[in-house]
């Protein structure tokens, strides 16, 4: 049976029917809603491509059913900030020119703005410690490091 | 173009349509070649033409037409630069577009990081070659000779009044003008001719600045469109299903087993079996579900752990030596004087082996791609890194003819050299003509680590002949391996990718090796390699294709490994071993700039005892490629009790001729240092008797934070009066000898298998120091 939803996506509320409870969010996102920037990567919670924050926390949307989150506060990386209005992590990220191809960009911000938001000036081992658990095939790992620390110097 | 119109016009409408015209002629003998072109030019992009390369339009924006592309390494900004530099505007009034077939000269896509050496260099000429053109012109229409004029930001004005001046837009007017170019060679060995000369460094403006990324706001505020994110009108989202077994074919399908997932549709075509959905996570569900039972299949693959006997073991097909080898260009073997006299002289004879495992390309995202197949043409999105092969090979696929099907390249989902992206593309464009509608295809994490054409596993065999008083007088090295190519670079024909294999096509092998690229000189040497046949003949999950530096780790780590134990033999600190037997001057000042940035004094290997659980050493390595050239130096901490090595610093030195942008030369090659050290530490492909066993990020690891190395020390060193060679992969090369020769130098143990994990490092540690001298007979 079709289920109505209500999403709540960088501000803006969609109303979405689906087929199946259990359908991961990012699948919500980039199919339904037309949100790219969420990426696949692994599908299985193992690397980040697909983080979002849901009411502030940096959740894996690859592996959280899209019912469990009806209704709460959804942010994407392009809800994060935009070209005129950066989040100053972005800004940082621009700064430090971290990324080569940029898959897994997504992890990396959107992990890395959780951590300043509840702790706006990590020391450099924090900043390692929150962002270990992510994968970037490019080798991008100091240069985020260093994007973060900037961002929490601004 | 990086956000890009999915429904921009083919490329002459769209010249039209954004008001572009080509630049215009000079003299009035070029007038009259032009007229020529202008007929041709609905044939579409031709290398003969300037407007295929550059084009300005009435505003003065400048297009540059890059044939390859860009993996995030930032050629774009790059080729922006060197277009800006010679055509004389400001940077951000030239716009790249990158390897759309339907808008670029073929350049052979990415390879080798040619992507300046090759790519940028035409582009740089023929912007030359627009500016010499409109300094002709502005000179009869300011009446005065081109000698007296100079341009400034796009505008031609005298040398001695500014005031006096005409700018790009103006003298183009309405006219679209062209003028011809001398070109020869195709695809990446493209080169042009033309009458301008090129800048000279000092007067450089543009070149060698460090200007930013244009592609990263778009990643970082999630605004740029990846071939992930294209959507076109009544779009289908497939999954590909994969056999269990390597080289199961599937006997039956039960349809039903998915028939209660909405909007579902099994596509079987002799062994080329995907399921369709309108949703995507349908899709997924769906090829997770479908029931299939599978031909039996006894692939009989020796496993990852017995690999290596079998390399050695295994009969050789092809050797360097080949005659056919080298007429194909294939051989890059190397030899001097002759090695097996000296060997009998020699008064030791230093023998070592090494081993280079099997390797995922392990791309962030699984490829993806979109087809869109209509009765009479083809347009696919992919993220391949060689657009125009791809072209070819999905108009064969098709059975189109060539310029019936457009290949437009898209930043994709990561991914160095030949991933699976031309398979993804292949499998959308099949599943496209089949549907009569636009696919998009993604595959799964299992895929793009079980199903990608892989990095060949290799083993790495050294000799070297000392005389008495510890001079090298012989010197070899082999590498025995699979071929580089079980599987085509270029996907220029079904049979080089999943698709075309599973329509019945035979796996396209070709005996491709290398050999480890330096400057040693020893008065007898022979370097070359020899093959051992494929572990299937079709589509395999172990087939071998190029994967990042094909040339660099898995020959190098032998090769500077061994040189390293040359050293130790002779009692020799490292680095001035090496200088002996080097004498090209830029190879010496590159050495030199990597051992002052490190601090380095002069010693033998192993360094002193030291008591306690940690170890510090120190390791030296180096190679060159395509007229680059990289010297590393590795530090470890080595653990003694846990087996655990630690890279607290990395000092590279650089040196490719010409940097073109002095910031992102240093994020490329840092980036590469982290991504080589996940596959010298982490990375290696388990696999059974059956199948490939690494599925995921957890049977598959591959470096995280904690994994890194802290410190990535760079000093490049600019030679402007030399050509680009590039910096895309090539240090990548020594690392996995450089961080080998820095545990034997904390510890006087040597490591011979990639990748160096705990579980080794302490098997190794445990052995304890190996007796490498052999007396010669
Ligand atoms: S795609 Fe969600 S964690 Fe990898
Ligand atoms: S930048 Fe390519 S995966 Fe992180």
């Amino acid at each position: 049976m079709p289920q109505n939803l209500t999403l709540n996506v960088n501000g803006q509320a969609h109303r979405i029917s689906v087929d199946d409870p259990k359908m991961p969010l990012l699948y919500a996102l980039r199919d339904d809603l037309g949100l790219g920037n969420p990426r696949f990567g692994c599908g299985l919670g193992q690397c980040g491509a697909c983080t979002v924050h849901v009411d502030g926390q940096a959740i894996r949307s690859c592996t959280i059913p899209v019912s469990l989150v009806a209704n709460r506060e959804i942010t994407t990386l392009s809800g994060l900030g935009t070209a005129e209005k950066p989040h100053p992590l972005q800004t940082a990220w621009i700064a430090e020119q971290v990324n080569q191809c940029g898959y897994c960009i997504n992890g990396w911000i959107m992990t890395g703005a959780e951590l300043l938001a509840r702790n706006p000036h990590p020391a450099e081992q924090e900043v390692r410690d929150a962002l270990s658990g992510l994968i970037c095939r490019c080798g991008t790992h100091n240069a985020a490091v260093k994007a973060v620390l900037r961002a929490s110097k601004a | 173009m990086r956000e890009r119109d999915l429904n921009q016009l083919d490329r002459r409408s769209f010249l039209t349509a954004a008001g572009a015209f080509v630049v215009a002629l000079a003299t009035p003998t070029e007038w009259a070649e032009a007229a020529q072109f202008d007929s041709a030019a609905a044939a579409g992009v031709r290398p003969d033409r300037l407007s295929s390369y550059i084009s300005i339009d009435r505003g003065g924006t400048v297009t540059a037409y890059y044939g390859k592309i860009d993996g995030g390494q930032g050629l774009e900004t790059s080729v922006a630069q060197l277009v800006a530099e010679e055509i004389d505007v400001p940077w951000d009034r030239v716009r790249v577009v990158m390897s759309d077939t339907a808008q670029c000269v073929n350049m052979g896509g990415s390879t080798a990081g040619n992507g300046l050496r090759q790519g940028g260099i035409i582009l740089r000429q023929t912007a030359a070659e627009a500016r010499r053109l409109l300094i002709g012109l502005a000179s009869e229409k300011l009446g005065v000779p081109a000698s007296e004029l100079t341009v400034t930001d796009g505008v031609v004005h005298f040398v001695s009044d500014p005031s006096k001046r005409v700018s790009y837009g103006e003298l183009i007017g309405a006219r679209p003008l062209d003028a011809p170019v001398e070109y020869h060679g195709e695809a990446q060995r493209l080169t042009v001719k033309v009458r301008a000369p090129l800048k000279k460094p000092e007067e450089f403006r543009v070149i060698g600045k460090p200007y930013p990324r244009r592609d990263l706001p778009g990643k970082v505020f999630g605004t740029l469109q990846q071939v992930t994110d294209v959507k076109l009108p009544n779009m289908a989202h497939a999954r590909m299903i994969r056999p269990p077994v390597a080289g199961a074919v599937p006997l039956t399908v039960d349809q039903k087993s998915i028939s209660d997932i909405p909007g579902t549709q099994v596509v079987w075509i002799r062994d080329f079996l995907a399921v369709v959905a309108e949703k995507e996570w349908n899709a997924v569900k769906a090829a997770q579900r479908l029931k299939v039972t599978w031909s039996e299949s006894h692939p009989g693959f020796p496993g990852h752990e017995k690999l290596f006997d079998h390399i050695r073991n295994a009969p050789v097909v092809a050797r360097s030596s080949d005659s056919n080898v080298r007429a194909a260009g294939a051989s890059q073997e190397r030899n001097e004087g002759d090695i097996e006299e000296a060997f009998r002289r020699a008064a030791f004879v230093l023998e070592g082996e090494y081993e280079y495992p099997t390797m995922s390309h392990a791309s962030m995202g699984p490829a993806c791609a979109v087809a869109d197949v209509r009765d009479d043409g083809a347009t696919v999105y992919t993220s391949t890194q060689k657009p125009f092969d791809c072209q070819l090979g999905i108009a064969e696929l098709l059975e189109f003819p060539p310029e019936k099907v457009r290949a437009i390249w898209m930043f994709g989902t990561g991914g160095y050299a030949r991933d699976a992206q031309g398979d993804a593309t292949a499998d959308a464009a099949l599943l496209s003509k089949h549907l009569k509608r636009p696919v998009r295809v993604q595959y799964m994490r299992f895929e793009s680590l079980a199903w990608d054409p892989k990095g060949t596993a290799s083993v790495s065999r050294n000799r070297a002949g000392f005389d008495a008083q510890g001079k090298v007088i012989a010197y070899e090295n082999i590498t025995k391996s699979f071929s580089m190519e079980d599987c085509n670079t270029r996907e220029r024909h079904p049979q080089d990718t999943l698709a075309g294999m599973a329509l019945g096509h035979p796996l396209n092998w070709r005996a491709a090796f290398g050999t480890p690229g330096n400057n040693y000189q020893f008065d007898n040497a022979h370097w070359g390699w020899e093959l051992i046949a494929p572990l299937m003949d079709r589509s395999s999950p172990l087939r071998t294709t190029h994967l990042r530096d094909p040339f660099g780790p898995p020959l190098m780590f032998g090769s500077e490994a061994f040189v390293d134990e040359m050293a130790v033999h002779a009692k020799s600190d490292p680095i001035e071993f090496r200088l002996k037997y080097i004498s090209e001057p830029r190879d010496r000042e590159l050495l030199a700039a990597a051992a002052k940035q490190y601090g380095w004094d002069s010693r033998p290997s192993p360094t002193t005892a030291q008591p306690g659980t940690v170890a510090t050493g120190r390791g030296f390595a180096y190679r060159t490629l395509g007229g680059t050239l990289i010297a590393l130096i590795a530090e470890v901490r080595v653990n003694r009790d846990s087996g655990v090595v630690e890279i607290p610093r990395i000092v590279v030195a650089h040196d490719c001729g010409l940097i073109v942008n002095s910031e992102t030369i240093r994020h490329v090659i840092d980036r590469q240092i982290i991504w080589q050290t996940s596959r010298t530490m982490i990375e290696e492909l388990r696999f059974d008797d059956k199948m490939v066993q690494s599925v995921d990020w957890l049977s598959y690891p591959v470096v995280m934070m904690p994994g890194v190395p802290r410190s990535v020390e760079i000093v490049t060193i600019d030679r402007p009066d030399q050509p680009a060679s590039g910096a895309a992969e090539m240090a990548c090369g020594p690392l996995p000898a450089a961080i080998s020769n820095a545990v034997f130098d904390a510890t006087g143990v040597r490591l011979r298998r990639i990748p160096f994990t705990p579980e080794r490092v302490r098997a190794a540690l445990a052995r304890g120091p190996e007796q490498a001298v052999k007396a010669s007979l």
